[in-house]
């Protein structure tokens, strides 16, 4: 019989939180996948050994904390202007690596026309959208991304298409732009998509080391609070309803 | 019987008692504690750690990264 406390010793470690993620505890809600993101994204930096080099510029939303998890430099832009300021820094520093951290309220909705040109100019910069169809932080109010018949704070009788437009798919207008040189969407639901989502922004820094343009990587998320569900009940609210309108998968690769 | 015996370590006072890791383990082994921890959150553990594989799906899923998975070769 083999005792618990023989199986815990330091060689037998085979996972544990990433040396870059802070101490601080995370101030997102239970189950939110920020976390995951945040996680993942600390993982692909410390595995390609470009801690001193990286800069990521956080949005306004949920995530505009980022910088007190992530053990790396960070810059704090206003809402929406992410890809404006993170053009600024990796032109004056064209050998750091530069993300932004953007998400649905922030990219799609008030910092569309940034995040249009930022890619249409091709700025050597990753950009990580996290896609909750919903306003997290505000307290759950309608986003450009959110699907028709959701209901959410100022759609309480759900998305109407005559009222209040369709859902954008804005990873597919991106794709559209020459800029861009890596297209994607994943998500943060099960082990196996997670280690999909860690190759597709581990690709997408290594891009920015051969300097091919924008790399874009949408995760389509969940925000348990926002849509009023346990965690468990909004990943699976997410896989019946949020892949359909936005199927996972490469875009665009070249 | 199993090639592989895991464990996992929570860091009890960082969960937040989300769920995410009871659903994403194969083989049963976590559920949420009936006690609390100082947030008043149901931490996660082991309630049936002989099933454990090591397999670190709970790990990869967990969004405040507070599961270490340990796994042996028990053969």
């Amino acid at each position: 019989m083999i005792d618990i406390q023989d199986i815990i010793k330091p060689e037998n470690l085979v996972y544990e939180k990433s040396s870059l993620l802070t101490d601080n505890v995370m101030h997102y809600c239970p189950g939110c996948t920020h976390g995951v993101v945040h996680k993942l994204v600390a993982e692909v930096i410390e595995e390609l050994g470009i801690q001193e080099q990286t800069i990521g510029v956080s949005p306004v939303g949920c995530s505009v904390f980022a910088y007190n998890y992530i053990d790396i430099d960070w810059a704090e832009a206003a809402h929406g202007r992410a890809p404006a300021v993170a053009t600024g820094i990796s032109r004056l520093h064209p050998e750091k690596y530069v993300f932004t951290y953007q998400g649905d309220g922030d990219l799609a909705s008030i910092g569309c026309g940034e995040i249009m040109h930022a890619c249409n100019r091709g700025e050597n910069i990753v950009v990580i959208f996290i896609n909750n169809a919903i306003y997290g932080m505000t307290g759950g109010q309608m986003a450009p991304t959110t699907l028709l018949g959701q209901v959410t704070a100022t759609t309480p009788y759900g998305r109407d298409a005559k009222l209040n437009g369709f859902p954008m798919k804005i990873t597919e207008l991106i794709a559209q732009l020459d800029g861009t040189c890596y297209v994607t969407r994943q998500s943060a639901d099960t082990p196996g998509a997670v280690r999909k989502t860690k190759n597709a922004l581990k690709k997408a820094f290594q891009n920015t080391r051969l300097q091919k343009g924008t790399s874009f990587v949408e995760v389509v998320s969940t925000c348990n609070s926002g849509w009023k569900v346990t965690p468990v009940e909004a990943n699976n609210w997410m896989r019946e309803n949020m892949f359909k309108k936005y199927p996972l998968g490469d875009i665009k690769d070249i | 019987m199993a090639k592989f015996r895991g464990a996992i370590v929570v860091d009890n006072e960082k969960c937040k008692g989300c769920g995410l890791c009871v659903v994403a383990c194969p083989t049963k082994v976590i559920d949420l504690n009936p006690d609390v921890n100082g947030k008043g959150y149901h931490y996660a553990y082991m309630k049936n750690p002989e099933a454990c594989i090591g397999c670190a799906s709970c790990g990869l899923v967990c969004p405040d990264s507070v599961i270490s998975v340990y796994k042996m070769n028990v053969e």
